[in-house]
């Protein structure tokens, strides 16, 4: 290993302009002639649009144009494309309502788009919004999934029956029915995975540019994957062709899922700008944010596990309701199915898994991927149940897990609910974990935090997670409307540096650093000598973006692909100019040598070579040494892991603290350690975040309560513990860097882990449930109820 | 409009502003400097902190007009050349940073509380941070690159 090549804790590329202000974040950016958009929002949850007058707003000082939806519709504008058809059970295709980019006739919830203003500066475009007059007939509107699909309920779309975009099922009954007649014990439990919001510290931008000599639109979008928003809005929005769309997603300021998705206010800001002829800017303010990204989780579950007397796992049986909000986001569908149904078998051998899952309409602001999408919710159910059966039955929760972990020379291994798991040994890091967080010491620390008045618990979680969603095959088999590979460019200049340009994209991931030592450690160059470019379709020639944990084992593979090519290439070079035959060539530490002679050429001269082509075999060879490469990965990628978390209870207050955090994940091959543990550590602040204090709350009215940083609840430093993170590998078996992703376990695996030793901590008083997000007052009141109840 | 005049990374800079305009809007927007940001309409996320007079104000809840004559010291103005400030450098050493959004506040805030708490500690740190949002790196690294931070200050 170099101190810049795979497995070095390289600092970061990107760091120094992070640190230095000179980051490009899209608010950043300002173009020539630039004038501002406000978008004006529904205040109701659920209303008819009589009227909209904006005859006031558009003589308002400054004001350039305002537009409705009814401005959009009259030039042939598109609704919002879904990316994700599932199917119900009898095999219906889901309930696919209209999603406009500005709403018509019906707004369907808080914060739904009604108008554009666009002005001279932001303060007139809000100023004028004020001046519009939109009447409109107020609805009942539903906010709670189980009263949404009760007979009678108030509907979010007219042609959608009892609100249910779809009913679907995985895995065969009569099995499971079978193993539950045969059970000794039967664990049950009803659990809530509360919905939460992204909140990415940067808010949401888009820029739209129209240039009328080349007819060229471009949009600068706070985005996680610019060549999808390209596709998505080109195609199916604003039937752009693609060389007159160019997106720019310059250097963003996190996602965690929030910016995947091809979003409304980007197809506005584009479309108008070819009305006005004129740039256009739109920056969401944070309480904008709240009623206008994504939310994420919100699934209510029922599940009940089949054992025998031995704490075996016999059966599982699901049934979820996930809440879509008012109409369908890019990827809603695939989450409460695809990557949630199917992560149901987790990390253990249960034989017989039939899960159902409700999708529901609410007149709530759309859901769909956050940090982990699907995965905790499937790990959040599975291993609180889990915990349950144990208490249940007497057994101890690290037993009961190990006696039913697939074995580590099961693999590749078959789940009853579709993945086919390549590599893993959960029993490594189950080990490795229960070491590091000295679970041997707990009870001495228990008895001690006891004499200072605390309850003290102690909670684990297994999980498995699927990453890297593929192939485009299989994903097209399941309903995605999109092929789910990689590409990557790598052009190597005349004097041997490297230019990447990567389709996934960075949004404080470390690309540009992780990237770049793989160039280095293959090409055996400097990593100096190394740039990464993503974010840009005028640049990079396409890509799916980043999200599901995909950018090292799909988008890396793809570098990895194109990177053998060049490779390739300059082995040929190398012969012709070294006068030997290919076959006689060695490359290793960036020189080409002849086999057995000391006679050898630098990569950097064969880079030069290709340029200067004087020597060279232009009879077999083009010149130049520029290698493109598509990947699509032959499987999912399968991380695993166990945390432990331990907690201390006031029973006075109610007040939870985490005292210590263990997480030992297996990611696959590390390529840069301090990259893998600044995500793990960010992941599973989200995971303690959700599980000790973040909520999204409506009222009846469907008024979005915790709607700023006032009343949502984000993890601060003094909330959090420091968090213990190491790896224990084995290497995925269908990549050739053996690399599995490491974006989303923290925010996996630790939800349940909190939990359990919330649950841990209040067993004493026989508290058997708590649910997210464990609150003082939550946590109070359970202490108060059992006590009570003697 | 209201002219306003102050001293920006020791630079003399005026402009022409409403008097509804936040510090942080003359920065961005009049001076064209991008490295404060705005995460949040509630004074919360400490994303957009410089420092005015030595001490860390948040540029959001201060009108540009009450920085008449003020000294601001924003991330622009703290690496000598291509030195980064101590502080700067034990972010990056320490992996402090993942998105970088948040990141101009979090420095700034950082060097206000070493001025005043040369060696704090690890909980010091945390409490500190009361008023800076981050979503990436779950504080653990912040709070290490702030306690190396002081250390290369001369804590």
């Amino acid at each position: 290993m170099t101190d810049t090549g795979i497995g070095a804790a390289v600092r970061r590329k990107e760091d120094h302009r992070f640190l230095t202000g000179r980051g490009t974040y899209t608010d950043d950016i300002n173009r020539p002639g630039q004038t501002y958009a406000h978008i004006l929002r529904s205040p109701h949850a659920h209303a008819r649009i009589k009227s909209i007058d904006v005859s006031a707003a558009a003589k308002a000082s400054g004001v350039v144009a305002v537009f409705t939806g009814a401005d959009m519709a009259a030039d042939g504008v598109g609704g919002l494309p879904c990316g994700w058809q599932i199917h119900s059970k009898d095999g219906s295709p889901m309930a696919e309502p209209a999603h406009p980019p500005l709403v018509t006739d019906k707004v369907c919830h808080v914060g739904d788009q009604v108008a554009v203003i666009i002005a001279e500066s932001r303060t007139q475009a809000k100023d004028a919004a004020e001046k519009i007059n939109v009447d409109y007939e107020e609805l009942p509107a539903v906010i709670d999934m189980t009263a949404a699909i009760k007979d009678g309920s108030p509907l979010t779309h007219d042609d959608v029956a009892a609100n249910i975009c779809y009913d679907w099922h995985l895995g065969e009954k009569e099995p499971v029915d079978e193993g539950f007649a045969k059970a000794k014990h039967v664990a049950k439990i009803d659990i809530v995975n509360n919905r939460l919001i992204a909140n990415a510290i940067e808010p949401r931008v888009a820029i739209g540019d129209y240039d009328p000599s080349s007819g060229e639109y471009t949009l600068y979008t706070t985005s996680q994957n610019p060549h999808v928003i390209r596709l998505l809005m080109g195609a199916f929005v604003l039937q752009i062709p693609e060389h007159k769309l160019r997106v720019v997603a310059p250097d963003v300021g996190g996602g965690f899922g929030s910016k995947i998705y091809h979003y409304a206010e980007e197809a506005i800001l584009t479309w108008a700008a070819g009305k006005v002829k004129r740039p256009i800017k739109w920056t969401a303010e944070r309480s904008e944010s709240f009623i206008s990204d994504c939310h994420g989780r919100d699934h209510v579950t029922h599940a009940e596990l089949a054992l025998d007397g031995d704490g075996k796992f016999l059966a599982l049986r699901v049934s979820t309701l996930a809440n879509m909000g008012a109409y369908l986001s890019t990827f809603a569908p695939c989450i409460p199915t695809y990557l949630h149904g199917t992560l149901l078998a987790g990390v253990y051998t249960t034989p017989a898994i039939y899960v159902e899952v409700k999708a529901v309409f609410t007149n709530t602001v759309p859901v769909d991927a956050y940090r982990g999408a699907g995965r905790p919710e499937a790990s959040y159910l599975l291993e609180r149940l889990v915990d349950r059966a144990a208490r249940e039955m007497g057994l101890d929760p690290a037993d009961i897990r190990r006696k039913n972990f697939i074995p580590a020379d099961a693999f590749p291994y078959q789940t009853p609910v579709a993945l086919q798991y390549d590599s893993g040994d959960y029993t490594a890091t189950f080990d490795a974990a229960i070491k590091i967080a000295d679970v041997d010491g707990f009870a001495a620390r228990k008895a001690a935090a006891g004499k200072a008045g605390k309850l003290r618990g102690l909670g684990y979680s297994t999980y498995v997670e699927a990453c890297g969603i593929a192939p485009s095959a299989v994903a097209g088999a399941l309903g995605a409307r999109a092929g789910l590979y990689e590409s990557a460019e790598v052009r190597v200049h005349p004097t041997g540096s490297v230019t990447v340009f990567t389709g996934s994209h960075s949004h404080g991931q470390g690309h540009e650093t992780t990237f770049a030592q793989l160039v280095s450690d293959s090409l055996g160059i400097p990593f100096e000598n190394v740039d990464v470019v993503h974010g840009d379709t005028g640049k990079v020639q396409f890509g799916m973006g980043t999200y599901g944990s995909r950018s090292l084992a799909v988008g890396g593979e793809a570098i990895m692909k194109a990177l053998g090519k060049v490779i390739d290439k300059a082995t040929k070079i190398a012969a012709h100019v070294l006068e030997t035959s290919e076959a006689d060539i060695e490359f290793k530490d960036g020189q080409f040598t002849v086999a057995g002679t000391d006679k050898s050429m630098a990569f950097g001269d064969v880079a030069l070579t290709a340029y200067v082509p004087h020597n060279f075999p232009h009879e077999t060879l083009e010149p130049g040494l520029d290698e493109s490469a598509f990947y699509d990965p032959a499987n999912f990628t399968f991380p695993a892991g166990c945390h432990i978390c331990e907690v201390e209870v006031d029973p006075e207050t109610g007040v939870v603290e985490v005292i210590d955090f263990t997480a030992v994940d297996d990611v696959g091959r590390v390529i840069n350690p301090m990259i893998v543990e600044g995500q793990v550590q960010g992941g599973v602040a989200q995971g303690i975040g959700q599980a000790l204090l973040e909520e999204c709350v409506y009222d009846e009215s469907g008024q979005l309560v915790t709607g700023s940083y006032m009343d949502y609840t984000m993890p601060r430093a003094s909330n959090l513990p420091n968090i213990t993170v190491a790896n224990e590998t084995t290497l995925c078996a269908h990549n050739s860097l053996g690399v599995k992703g490491c974006g989303e376990v923290g925010a996996i695996g630790s939800p349940p882990a909190v939990i359990n030793a919330v649950v841990d901590a209040l067993s004493d008083f026989g508290v058997t449930d708590i649910a997210m997000p464990a609150t003082p007052e939550k946590v109070w009141r359970a202490i108060q109820s059992a006590q009570a109840a003697g | 409009m209201p002219t306003v005049s102050m001293k920006v990374n020791g630079v003399d800079v005026s402009g022409d502003v409403e008097a509804r305009t936040l510090l942080v809007q003359f920065l961005r927007e009049t001076l064209d400097m991008t490295g404060t940001h705005v995460g949040c309409d509630t004074s919360q996320c400490g994303a957009c902190c410089v420092l005015m007079n030595g001490d860390s104000v948040k540029s959001c809840s201060v009108l540009a007009v009450q920085a008449e004559g003020a000294e601001i010291t924003t991330i622009e103005g703290l690496a000598n050349g291509d030195e980064l400030h101590p502080m700067q450098d034990a972010f990056r050493q320490n992996h402090g940073l993942q998105c970088g959004f948040c990141t101009p506040g979090m420095v700034i805030s950082a060097i206000d509380l070493v001025s005043k708490n040369p060696k704090p500690t690890e909980k010091e740190v945390r409490e500190w941070l009361e008023g800076n949002l981050c979503r990436c790196t779950g504080y653990h690294n912040i709070v290490k690159a702030i306690q190396a931070g002081a250390q290369a200050m001369g804590g």
